[in-house]
């Protein structure tokens, strides 16, 4: 059974999304994702400044099996990104919530709101 | 309805991550692939390979039949237990399957084919022997009555651990150099294994491996999945059906030249069309210089031309990216190449189709 925080939000395409206080919002790949890919050995993240569109590919994940899309779940801009999970994929498996991935001031906050809570991406999970 | 094999319920107990493999389901990790990688190069693991297919033949015209069948000469095969791996082509010089060959006696062989590939192994084998009007009756051991478990333990501390459950195989199997068998009782044990590491592979009664796989694991193997299994593999550049070679590709375009016995006048089907056609590729290994990870069917681009990745991971021993990939002929070993991934040009070092064998990194 994998975690599901519930002060998260989450998008289908299993990247989970946290509000901060400032207004950006900090993404990652849910601990379910990184249980189905196994170990993780690669992580390219998105350039700084870059704007993109919500559920476009941002990010790419690989484990020893396969190689995963990370999509951003909202549209914005990139403000930060996590080169410590890049350094070490495998700090991804260790706490898939820890070790986020990237930073975006979305385009609309509201949009945040309208991704799914924990229930409703513990049923696509559990579907999955 | 995926295909069980007589272990499934040990995988699951596990708590094993199982996929579809090739319409089986089976365990592609029990936790960590890497250390379950880790695990065979530097102590042992042990393997469910019952989806493989056991076939075994026997009958007067046994070698006769297998010189014709296959590319490799099974007159090499000259001391009982000995084992033969070889391509099975079909008239383009395509291959159908690879396997290995084991000898027993000159009236009974058993081969052992891919899973994926079993059903059409065993029509391409009968409708041979009819075709040429051999003696031999060929037996599926998978499935039904009379089936077989196969568990493979590899590793260095491999030989050591199956002693340690199976005592009464020791005197039989301690001098077993690599690619040979024997039989013990009701289990054949051969020196053979798809990890580039010693250990063995244990055929037995189907109803007979859970049980020795709860020694096994009691005396502390650690049970691996596919995906080490695949991982190991490439690290030893052994060629995976499927991906490295299929019947559209020449065994010697895949790697295989040194399993294609064409020197003789031995006539095997398959043999016209590779005389005719000749190697027309190389097949060699990648290491990425730049970070990322190396997939089937990326693009190679060297200067001579383009080829293409037909398997790739991350290799846990090298801790780098690897690959084999089909190359245009004359780009050598040393040779610097790109890689597109994801549109990106990656650079990446041309190197012999071996990564890591008995615990150490060979490159």
């Amino acid at each position: 059974m994998s975690n599901v925080p519930s002060n998260l939000k989450y998008a289908a395409s299993h990247e989970w999304v946290l509000k901060n206080a400032d207004g950006s919002v900090t993404i990652g790949i849910t601990d379910h994702a990184q249980e189905a890919l196994g170990d993780l050995v690669f992580v390219e993240l998105p350039e700084v400044g870059a704007h993109y569109a919500a559920d476009k590919e941002i990010a790419v994940v690989e484990s020893v099996k396969a190689a995963a899309d990370v999509y951003a779940p909202i549209a914005g801009t990139v403000t930060e990104v996590n080169q410590d999970a890049a350094d070490a994929p495998e700090s991804v498996n260790a706490d898939a919530y820890a070790a986020w991935l990237f930073k975006m001031t979305p385009d609309n906050l509201a949009d945040v709101d309208a991704l799914l809570d924990a229930a409703a991406y513990q049923a696509v999970a559990d579907a999955a | 309805m995926l295909k069980k094999t007589v272990l499934n319920a040990a995988h699951r107990a596990l708590n094993a991550r199982m996929v579809d493999f090739g319409g089986w389901d089976m365990p592609v990790n029990y936790g960590s692939q890497i250390e379950e990688h880790n695990g065979v190069r530097n102590d042992c693991g042990m393997f469910d390979v019952s989806h493989m297919c056991p076939v075994d033949l026997v009958g007067a015209d046994c070698r006769p039949f297998l010189s014709r069948l296959v590319a490799n000469d099974v007159a090499k095969l000259t001391v009982s237990g000995k084992a033969l791996y070889s391509a099975m082509l079909n008239e383009a010089g395509g291959v159908i399957d690879d396997l290995i060959i084991y000898f027993l006696t000159d009236t009974r062989f058993r081969i052992v084919v891919n899973a994926g590939t079993a059903e059409k192994d065993l029509a391409w084998m009968q409708a041979k022997a009819a075709e040429w009007k051999m003696d031999v009756t060929i037996t599926q051991r998978r499935d039904g009555a009379n089936n077989l478990g196969i568990i493979a333990v590899q590793g260095p501390n491999a030989r050591a651990k199956v002693w340690q459950v199976l005592p009464q195989a020791k005197a039989a199997t301690e001098g077993l150099k690599a690619f040979f068998a024997a039989e013990v009782d009701q289990y054949f044990i051969a020196s053979t294994g798809y990890t580039g590491e010693d250990g063995y592979e244990i055929m037995m009664p189907a109803g007979e491996a859970e049980s020795l796989w709860n020694q096994l694991k009691d005396a502390r193997v650690a049970p691996c999945g596919l995906g080490a299994r695949d991982t190991l593999r490439l690290e030893a550049g052994m060629n995976l059906y499927g991906q490295d070679m299929d019947e559209t590709v020449s065994p010697l375009d895949a790697g295989l030249s040194w399993t294609v016995a064409m020197k003789d006048d031995r006539d095997f089907v398959g043999k016209s069309a590779l005389t005719a056609v000749g190697q027309q590729k190389q097949f060699l290994g990648l290491i990425l210089l730049d970070k990322g990870v190396l997939r089937g069917h990326q693009k190679v681009i060297t200067a001579q031309g383009e080829g293409e990745i037909t398997s790739g991971s991350f290799s846990p021993t090298l801790q780098q990216s690897i690959a084999l990939a089909r190359l245009p002929l004359g780009v050598a070993i040393g040779d610097e190449v790109q890689v597109d991934i994801r549109g990106k040009l990656l650079k990446a070092k041309v190197t012999k189709p071996v990564f890591a064998r008995n615990g150490k990194a060979v490159q």
